[in-house]
């Protein structure tokens, strides 16, 4: 494997703790990663050293906190390989991130009949302000299908983005793990008139993602699932595309002026931006982000692809007549979620017994009811990986699994 | 540290994987009332046929962990024959086999008006289920089956 995997779970001090009396394997990264020393030390240091309101105070610390938090506000920039840091305006999370873009763009954008197409694979964030929408001022929807081995199936995506003033769609999704290329995707969507924003959630924690190859107008990314803090995300947007968009909420911050009749808004990115901003959690989520550049996102990624496929062929090798694994067989096309049914055990069932082992999986629909609603499936079990895990915690996994199958076995 | 042969006791083993009165009943005369638990996906369709003041039929579907289908199952077999006043006197007893203080605020409760629930009523297979407790995220898979019945006692005992 080409990351020190022994050396990086020394930098997380949870991976420390006993669970039941044995070592913590946590399985549940693409719901939310855990959190290296070099992210708490940041947020702690913002705390015991330098902490004021940004963007006020002209005391000294008020400044260092400023310079903290914007320089923060680069380093996600540089991540995604923004042009301009004001391009990132931070947020709560890739829901709000995507909310922010429906309210403001979309309320401006959008009217009776206009056209949004999403893909069957979308994380309700991706789903449900679209939603809104459509019942608020009748938007009309379109869904991108999915082939036989879950992926898009873009065979009609000429008639479908026919028209279309927005594509929103996930780079990767967080139940099958599937990839897609957004490149391609994006340059369709133009072609045919639409604007596009992306859905990084997954992404941007497990590739290297560049925001001017994708060819997007919006990106939606969240801290947490990538080493950061929970409660900071980030927008990225072309600059033109902020500056013509009307605020999303009011206050302070956001504004250059307030009168008694009317008020003029601040330059973006802090025109999105209204209201004292989570600033020790954009300090940690600027550490967390240079903590992976430090690992090589390339390397994140070879890892991860390692590690897929090993516990793919062990799943297979152990438990491959019980499991139905719901997500693409390669590798190459896909990231570390992998979901399944085990074959008369309910989702919830297996995680109870794995975490007797101390094994962390997540259960349930995933926040993708229409998804799962289109593979049949009421729930699955769902292992996801990151820089921390290793062999070990796939075998831990299967181990665990065999064990629930031998508990429930009849 | 309560193990999971506290929360998987044999006899729910038994009625997840063999379930009691599987089937559908036609509507009418049965009445059909669905219980979902949006976080987990779990399902529990109930027909009931009440006739006079008994609830003479009862038949179960729906999908979901365990729990949720052993506590379906036992639910139907104990309800089954039933007066209405004795089915809603077992919601009542299985709550409080499951610490759910209805009427009282969290914290303020001694256990004793629980334990006045559970006296008078044989709950028989269904204390099987009282392990569940010790596993608070799994409290709203047992009880899943016991809210659709209160629920669809409320829709028949509504003179139409």
């Amino acid at each position: 494997m080409s990351l020190d995997v022994a050396k990086i779970k020394l930098d997380f001090p949870i991976l420390e703790r006993k669970v039941h009396d044995k070592r913590l394997v946590y399985l549940d990264s693409a719901s939310s990663s855990e959190k290296p020393t070099a992210v708490l030390d940041a947020m702690d240091h913002l705390y015991r050293t330098s902490y004021a309101n940004v963007h006020r105070g002209v005391y000294t610390i008020a400044d260092e906190s400023t310079q903290a938090y914007e320089a923060a506000r680069a380093k996600v920039a540089r991540f995604i390989k923004a042009r301009q840091t004001e391009e990132i305006v931070f947020v709560r999370n890739a829901t709000e991130a995507i909310n922010l873009v429906a309210y403001t763009w979309g309320r401006t954008n959008l009217h009776e009949g206009d056209v949004v197409v999403l893909s069957e694979m979308e994380h309700h964030a991706n789903i449900v302000p679209w939603l809104m929408l459509a019942e608020e001022r009748g938007i009309v929807l379109r869904w991108i299908p999915l082939t036989a081995d879950f992926r898009l199936d873009l065979t009609s995506i000429g008639e479908l983005l026919r028209g279309a003033k927005l594509l929103a769609i996930t780079a990767m999704s967080n139940v099958l793990g599937t990839i897609n290329d957004i490149g391609p995707l994006a340059r369709a969507a133009h072609a045919a008139g639409a604007l596009v924003l992306v859905d990084a959630s997954q992404a941007a924690p497990h590739l290297s993602i560049d925001v001017q190859d994708w060819d997007a107008d919006f990106v939606a990314i969240t801290a947490h699932k990538m080493l950061g803090p929970s409660g900071i995300g980030a927008l990225w947007a072309r600059r033109e595309l902020l500056e013509a968009m009307p605020p999303f909420l009011g206050g302070g911050e956001m504004i250059r002026d307030v009168r008694k009749d009317g008020f003029t808004t601040n330059d973006v990115p802090w025109k999105f931006e209204a209201g004292t901003p989570a600033i020790a959690e954009a300090i940690g989520f600027g550490a967390a982000v240079e903590y992976l550049e430090a690992l090589g996102m390339d390397d994140v990624r070879s890892h991860e692809v390692e590690l897929t496929r090993y516990t793919l062929d062990a799943l297979d090798d152990r438990l491959g007549e019980k499991i139905t694994i719901y997500g693409p067989r390669d590798v190459a096309v896909r990231g570390g979620a992998i979901s399944f049914l085990f074959e008369g055990i309910h989702a919830h069932d297996i995680s109870q017994v794995l975490d007797e082992d101390a094994v962390c999986v997540r259960a349930g629909h995933h926040c993708a009811k229409p998804l799962m609603r289109v593979l049949g499936v009421p729930a699955t079990t769902r292992a996801s990986f990151y820089v921390y895990n290793d062999q070990a915690d796939a075998d831990a996994l299967v181990e665990a699994l065999a064990k629930a199958e031998k508990f429930f076995a009849p | 540290m309560p193990g999971l042969e506290d929360l998987y006791r044999e006899i729910i083993l038994d009625h997840y994987r063999s379930p009691r009165n599987r089937g559908e009943l036609p509507t009418p005369p049965a009445h059909k009332s669905e219980g979902f638990n949006p976080l987990c996906g779990d399902e529990v369709v109930l027909y009931l046929v009440v006739e006079g003041d008994k609830v003479v039929d009862v038949k179960i579907g729906g999908q979901g962990c365990s729990i949720s289908q052993a506590s379906t199952s036992m639910m139907s077999a104990a309800v089954k024959g039933k007066t209405l006043a004795e089915a809603r006197q077992l919601i009542s007893a299985f709550k409080a086999l499951m610490s759910i203080h209805e009427s009282k605020l969290e914290g303020e409760s001694d256990g004793a008006d629980l334990q006045a629930e559970l006296d008078g009523v044989a709950l028989g297979d269904l204390e099987a289920l009282q392990g569940v407790v010790k596993f608070p995220v799994r409290i709203k898979c047992a009880t899943l089956a016991w809210n659709t019945l209160q629920q669809g006692l409320d829709e028949v005992s509504v003179p139409s």
